[in-house]
């Protein structure tokens, strides 16, 4: 059904950014790389296709789905458009730079998705920073502090950090002994705290009582930090993993607590995104009068087995047009000071341009024959001759 | 992006059957709509508490409302919402109102075809999930009504359809063939509101669950 007058339209979720939101966006774009390359994280531009394999590898079947696919005419293999950078990075600190030592990178950049999220993009500009090398808090915490620098750089108020272990269900699944399916079935409903049947299901699964109950407590465990104390108390004889998760959560929230008072803090143990590759902690930050997050993160260290090499891993990953929305351009680079330059051809006209614009002032110059003058151009000022010499006065 | 010092909740309801019987829980928990959404033609009505409001749509759109965050809240049935499917929202509570089955119905005397089946309804997604799990190819019809007349004109073999009393499917000599699901109405959550106005949120529920369990004792 293609509206033949409407070839200009894009597609669904499509969006390009006119100048004054490029703009907006590109200074965004600049001082969040500095900031990154002031915590030692090297910018990498990933390709935008690659094969399949290294595009899907590591993660479940809804990456897969949300992959738009296109054969390589040259090879006859799959290909695929990213949907999402952080396999690439993962294969990127596998493959092409083999240290041993803890690798800082960010990227930025559009992919594309089959299928919106919730906020009907499918082309998110995505940014993130991943830290592979150090499993252990103190990576996390550095990953989580630069989110939150991230996020208050960008004037987001309220902030909220919504933080879970998917140690926790996984060990707790094991214990149980739930199969793939009776596993995927439990987390499809612990994703949706869907607790009438969460409860109804349990009754029939036999399980033994204790991790029945623990089973039946993990969706109603959320809110603030103390419900650590409260799931400390109810897994007391639980796996010794899950202790280990929630001391983990425990010692973490305090440390950020003490660095960024102004961040809440919430913790839901059935918050799962990304179960299929997440290995440890998994976080959501939101912001009060947004429907959804702002920016997620979490622990994968199992990613790069795909890619022959074992790295733990951390990060975190957001969308650049989102932050926008938040962030105040910091100076409006167009507009009321710019200089308007007739077209006269003139030796010390061309030097005084010169020298304006290698001061980083905005030279706009008449083209023959044009009729708008400056103000219709938005400028502030213009070049006329007074004298036989070139000024710079006031429109 | 205000200030807020007090939570404010909205919650998404549809008119009828559904808003009757939510009323009373929402009652329990100390919500009365300052407005009768049947006779008042106002789309957000106002409670008499101040941090809370109603907006009263369409059934099929309360998901879409409390996912987007344009409503913290919602009352949707279990059809809606596995028609809606994902895994974006809570499911909070069973509200255990508005009873009904989603159920495969047609003529009672005439078996279905086994290759081929026409099947007309407005549960497109379910219906080819159903379907499907049980290995069976179908030809899904959408309609947005009057499901029942589709098998008598010959339009499909059968219907999917939520049944309650089975007095329409009778009356036109229609019968249940095959049990889907149960169906009552689930009290959802939008995500992001459950952790920023957890309090707020978690406070409402326990009213809520305490009045539903009141009316249902086990």
């Amino acid at each position: 059904m293609l509206n033949t007058h409407q070839y200009w339209a894009l597609p669904d979720g499509i969006s390009e950014a006119l100048p004054d939101e490029a703009e907006a966006l590109e200074q965004l774009r600049r001082r969040l790389l500095d900031l990154y390359a002031t915590w030692g994280y090297r910018l990498v531009m990933p390709p935008l296709v690659e094969f399949m394999e290294s595009l899907r590898t590591g993660h479940g079947t809804h990456l897969d789905v949300q992959t738009f696919k296109l054969t390589d005419q040259l090879t006859g293999r799959m290909m695929g458009v990213r949907a999402d950078m952080t396999p690439q990075i993962a294969r990127i600190d596998a493959h092409k730079l083999q240290t041993e030592q803890p690798n800082r990178l960010c990227y930025i950049g559009s992919v594309l998705r089959t299928r919106s999220f919730h906020d009907g993009s499918r082309s998110p500009l995505q940014v993130g920073a991943e830290l592979f090398g150090h499993a252990g808090l103190d990576s996390d915490f550095e990953v989580i502090s630069l989110l939150l620098e991230t996020l208050t750089h960008c004037q987001i108020p309220n902030l909220l950090l919504d933080i879970g272990h998917v140690g926790i269900f996984r060990s707790l699944a094991r214990a149980a002994g739930l199969d793939a399916t009776q596993e995927r079935h439990f987390y499809d409903m612990l994703v949706r705290k869907s607790l009438p049947e969460i409860d109804t299901w349990l009754v029939t699964a036999n399980l033994p009582v204790d991790i029945s109950t623990y089973l039946q407590q993990l969706p109603r465990l959320n809110g603030a930090v103390d419900v650590l104390d409260q799931a400390a108390a109810l897994f007391a004889s639980a796996p010794s993993d899950v202790q280990d998760a929630l001391r983990y959560l425990r010692t973490l929230t305090t440390r950020v607590s003490a660095h960024f008072p102004a961040c809440k803090i919430h913790v839901d143990l059935a918050e799962l995104s990304g179960y299929d590759y997440h290995t440890g902690i998994v976080y959501g930050v939101y912001t009060s009068g947004m429907g959804r997050e702002v920016a997620r993160g979490g622990r994968y260290d199992g990613i790069g087995e795909a890619f022959g090499r074992i790295r733990p891993a951390t990060g975190f990953s957001t969308d650049l047009r989102t932050l926008a929305t938040f962030a105040l351009p910091q100076q409006q680079r167009t507009g009321n000071s710019s200089i308007f330059a007739p077209a006269v051809q003139d030796v010390t006209l061309e030097q005084l341009i010169r020298t304006l614009r290698s001061q980083q002032q905005q030279v706009i110059r008449a083209l023959d024959g044009q009729t708008h003058d400056a103000a219709a151009l938005g400028c502030s000022q213009q070049i006329i001759q007074q004298d036989g010499h070139w000024n710079v006065v006031a429109v | 992006m205000d200030k807020i010092v007090k939570d404010t909740l909205t919650i998404a309801l549809s008119k009828g059957r559904i808003f009757k019987d939510t009323a009373p829980l929402l009652k329990a928990a100390g919500i009365e709509p300052l407005d009768d959404p049947e006779t008042s033609r106002k789309l957000i009505l106002d409670t008499n508490r101040d941090d809370v409001k109603l907006v009263i749509i369409r059934a099929t759109d309360v998901p879409t409302y409390v996912q987007y965050g344009a409503a913290d809240l919602g009352v949707a049935g279990k059809d809606v919402l596995m028609e809606h499917g994902g895994q974006e929202l809570y499911e909070l509570v069973d509200l255990k109102i508005a009873r009904c089955k989603l159920m495969v119905a047609g003529f009672p005397d005439r078996p279905l075809p086994t290759t081929g089946l026409k099947v007309a309804t407005k549960f497109v997604n379910c219906t080819r999930r159903y379907f499907a799990e049980q290995g069976r190819q179908v030809d899904v019809i959408k309609l947005y009504g009057s499901m029942e007349l589709a098998p008598l004109v010959g339009l499909a073999d059968c219907i999917v359809d939520v049944v309650d009393t089975g007095n329409t499917l009778r009356a036109n000599g229609l019968a249940p063939l095959e049990h889907m699901a149960n169906i009552t109405s689930r009290l959802i959550v939008n995500k992001a509101s459950m952790k920023l106005k957890h309090a707020a949120i978690r406070e409402l529920i326990a009213h809520i669950q305490a009045a539903v369990d009141q009316r249902n004792p086990s």
